[in-house]
């Protein structure tokens, strides 16, 4: 059934057949029209698509510690090799909307607080077993589980309620949140058989490849799981390997060498190099990642926001964007989004360099003396030169910046979110919301600044729940300038993803939503011939 | 002989106190450090009750020293305990990881140690004329470029321009003996360079000090070739200082290669203590530091026998 539906696709996207045909020959099949649309989009968008070959990445971010149980991931190679064996209710697309996967469709009560998943059929688990609301439940209930040590603990912890209604998974949340769907696409919630309750790590999803061989640290390959739901969109290789490769040197011999065909996390002073090299592209993407550095607001000397202030137009953001990316990337405006988010507020005015403002704001806190920035290299690349760059260019403000350079190791336990001014690095999230839940509500598990305003937290709740973009909007706006002006944040810039990949992958779309293409890359990439 | 058998006894029960202390040093060293387990397995993104439900699981909660004897018990029964951050055998991985380093450094020593010795040899009946020269100023400057950078110029060459061989020496279970060797190919090359300054100049230096005594005269003037002379009369008298250096170059093809590793990306030991530093996954440091230290000790050990049967006089000591 799939072939010949796959065949019909093929046609309609040649233009040998139109689409109520195709749709009427696919409900005589026996499908649903959900099911037919999304396999005729898949053969519209994969037309070049060649199946068949291996598809090989040499990724930074693996280790020999790492697990098949996606609640742990954390790093770059368990994350995009889960990808490939399995997938959450929904993902999101590279423009920022929600494309439907393990879910079909999403509807949400007009409070935004009850929210109702089709469960789509026909989907299979490697195992040879269909895909019930049941094992989405038993997934969620996994994750939300107070004593569960899932990284999406924090996303799903919000959900009183969840329960499977004959094709449907209904939940119900404490608090409105229009941003739902999107929480649903985090890399930790993979619908796994039975929730994955009874064995985590056990590698078995609903993914276009099956788990052939695991060596965390070292490689992991995939073979083409032949009963995949979408074979027109994904999975067009034959086999697909993760090699870790935490070296960037040796990662790029090996794209340069051909053993791998695609890289993550090319270093931004050889970027300009790496073009020079026949048969190799660079595919670089500005993402919602950025690099800052973090005063906690209710610390001294860092409570008096003349100081905040002062050190805010202390540091030359284009500076940086040029010296520590290379140019790979993008100003920051002091607070945690830009324009990769949806609902972006776009007519905030950039925050200049301005070493007289800054001297005028340092004298008004009336502080004296220096002031210690921590900073290491684990931060972010290159977050010791940022440290120094920042040092220089107070200096002319007046202000003295101490730095202390933090050993790499420990740095996120023992200097991170515990000393007052530090260098860090956030990876940044599909939503505006989900960014300032994580760490600028007083409530926020992450809350990096100590930034306790229950005035901000009062427009994001209300944004939350807020159905209409145009007030989302302005909501947003409001809570960006409070950050900007009154928040512990320095935001310097937001980096690109940088990846290469050589001339023989095809089907390579940049996704502002992470590297690799939202670690996607193997999934959805094909081989050349 | 039961001389000797006792001098092995002494030297293996001597070792493995030493096991022992080491083994109470590299637990206090994982002590130290800053952070611990449960947030270097959650990273940066945990939340505080993810973290302190893994450090209950863990067993973090209870005094250190309890822990230290809990493991050393299991040591002591053959089980290393499973890895804190990923829950799996520590014996199955480090097997595997054991076999893999292994594999590397018998291949790099079935290159270096005899190609070494030879030089030296060849260093010696040349002594002073050009080829001496030529092997020592060749040894000397590979030993004198650290081995990343002898490591990236072959990848350039070999691997980069000319894609002779592989720049990944990933091996894997199931990869055929012939491919494995080829993957292996530059590492070897690397760890070779490395190694053989230091064994052929210990080589060089310790036959010429035996060539100086008056039965090698006595030799040379009965009218027997050189080689002969310095491989028949020089050379078993020169053994132990040869030995152990060569001991102490095979220890560090087992223990000190994780820089190869991390530039030719190959599974070993080192790469893998490396990961579980990192992560703070006390059982999986300890049991690796154990099995360095073993691997060190035993090493020793051998030289020594080596060195005692070689020569009479310390066979007897007074």
């Amino acid at each position: 059934m799939t072939r010949e539906l796959k065949y019909l696709g093929d046609r309609v996207a040649r233009g040998m057949m139109d689409r109520r045909a195709f749709m009427g020959r696919a409900a005589a099949l026996g499908v649903s029209a959900g099911m037919a649309n999304t396999i005729l989009a898949g053969a519209v968008q994969a037309a070049g698509a060649m199946k068949g070959g291996i598809l090989r990445a040499g990724l930074q971010g693996g280790e020999s510690t790492n697990s098949l149980d996606p609640a742990t991931w954390a790093s770059s190679v368990p994350i995009e090799f889960g990808r490939t064996w399995a997938e959450p209710l929904v993902d999101v697309s590279p423009k920022g909307e929600i494309e439907f996967r393990i879910a079909e469709s999403v509807e949400a009560s007009p409070d935004a607080k009850v929210w109702t998943f089709k469960i789509r059929k026909g989907v299979e688990f490697h195992n040879g077993k269909a895909v019930t609301p049941e094992d989405v439940v038993a997934t969620l209930r996994r994750h939300s589980d107070k004593n569960s040590k899932s990284g999406a603990l924090g996303i799903v912890k919000g959900i009183t309620d969840m329960k499977a209604d004959g094709d449907y998974v209904v939940l119900t949340l404490d608090q409105a949140n229009a941003d739902l769907p999107y929480l649903m696409a985090d890399y930790h919630l993979m619908i796994q058989p039975g929730g994955g309750i009874d064995k985590p790590d056990a590698g078995i999803g609903t993914g276009p490849y099956k788990v052939a061989e695991n060596q965390p640290g070292v490689r992991h390959v995939g073979t083409r799981f032949e009963n995949y739901w979408d074979a027109g969109n994904r999975g067009h290789a034959d086999r697909v390997e993760v090699v870790v490769i935490n070296d960037a040197t040796a990662r790029l011999s090996a794209l340069q060498s051909g053993q791998v065909d695609m890289i993550n996390r090319v270093e931004p002073k050889v970027v300009k190099l790496v073009k020079r090299i026949p048969g190799v592209s660079v595919r670089n993407v500005s993402g919602r990642g950025h690099y800052v550095f973090v005063m906690h607001v209710n610390t001294a000397p860092f409570d008096n926001n003349h100081l905040r202030l002062a050190l805010k137009l202390a540091i030359n953001r284009k500076e940086m964007v040029d010296k520590i990316l290379q140019g790979y990337g993008s100003v920051g405006n002091d607070f945690p989004i830009n324009a990769a988010y949806p609902l972006f507020p776009d007519d905030i005015p950039q925050r200049e360099y301005d070493p007289e403002k800054a001297a005028f704001h340092y004298k008004k806190s009336g502080h004296s003396g220096s002031i210690l920035l921590r900073t290491s290299d684990v931060a972010f690349p290159g977050a010791v030169d940022a440290a120094q760059l920042f040092q220089q260019s107070a200096k002319a403000a007046g202000i003295t910046l101490d730095i202390k350079r933090e050993p790499g190791d420990g740095y996120w336990s023992e200097v991170w979110n515990k000393k007052p001014f530090a260098a860090s690095y956030w990876s940044g999230r599909p939503v505006q919301d989900q960014m300032y839940s994580t760490a600028y509500l007083s409530t926020a598990d992450w809350n990096d600044t100590r930034f306790f305003r229950p005035d901000f937290d009062k427009i994001i709740i209300e944004a939350r729940g807020e159905l209409d973009p145009v007030k989302r909007k302005a909501l947003y706006r409001e809570a960006a300038i409070m950050v900007r002006n009154e928040g512990g944040l320095i935001a310097p810039m937001f980096n690109d993803f940088i990846d290469a990949t050589n001339d023989k992958v095809g089907g390579w779309v940049n996704d502002p939503n992470g590297e690799q293409m939202n670690s996607m890359a193997l999934a959805k990439c094909w081989r050349k011939a | 002989m039961p001389m000797v058998l006792k001098l092995v006894a002494q030297r293996i029960a001597l070792g493995l106190l030493l096991l022992l202390a080491v083994s109470v040093l590299i637990f206090a060293g994982t002590q130290i450090l800053p952070g611990d387990v449960a947030q270097s397995i959650l990273g940066q993104s945990a939340t505080p009750t993810a973290l302190a439900n893994l450090r209950r699981d863990l067993g973090l909660d209870d005094p250190a020293y309890i822990r230290y004897f809990r493991w050393l018990w299991g040591v002591m029964h053959g089980d290393l305990g499973t890895a804190l951050s990923n829950g799996q055998d520590i014996a199955t991985q480090i097997g595997e990881r054991l076999g893999n380093t292994l594999f590397l450094a018998f291949w790099a020593a079935v290159v270096a140690v005899p190609l070494a010795i030879t030089l030296g040899l060849v260093s010696v009946r040349y002594r002073n004329r050009w080829p001496d020269r030529l092997i020592s100023t060749v040894s000397l400057a590979s030993i004198s470029l650290p081995e990343f950078f002898i490591g990236y110029v072959l990848i350039y060459y070999f691997s980069a321009r000319h894609q002779w061989f592989p720049s990944l020496a990933t091996v894997y279970d199931g990869m055929p003996l012939l491919e494995r060797l080829r993957a292996i190919a530059l590492p070897v090359a690397v760890l070779t360079l490395v190694v053989l300054a230091h064994m052929m100049r210990m080589t060089r230096a310790a036959i010429m000090n035996v060539m100086q005594s008056a039965y090698i005269e006595t030799a040379e003037l009965k009218g027997l070739s050189a080689f002969k002379v310095i491989i028949r009369h020089a050379f078993p008298n020169a053994i132990s200082p040869i030995v152990n250096v060569v001991m102490i170059n095979l220890a560090y093809l087992v223990v000190g290669v994780v820089v190869v590793e991390v530039i030719f990306v190959y599974p070993g030991m080192g790469q893998y203590l490396v990961d579980h530093v990192a992560k703070r996954d006390v059982p999986v440091v300890q049991a690796t530091g154990l099995i360095f230290a073993a691997v060190y000790i035993a090493l020793n050990l051998i030289a020594d026998v080596v060195a005692i049967l070689s020569n009479p006089r310390l066979r007897h000591p007074k």
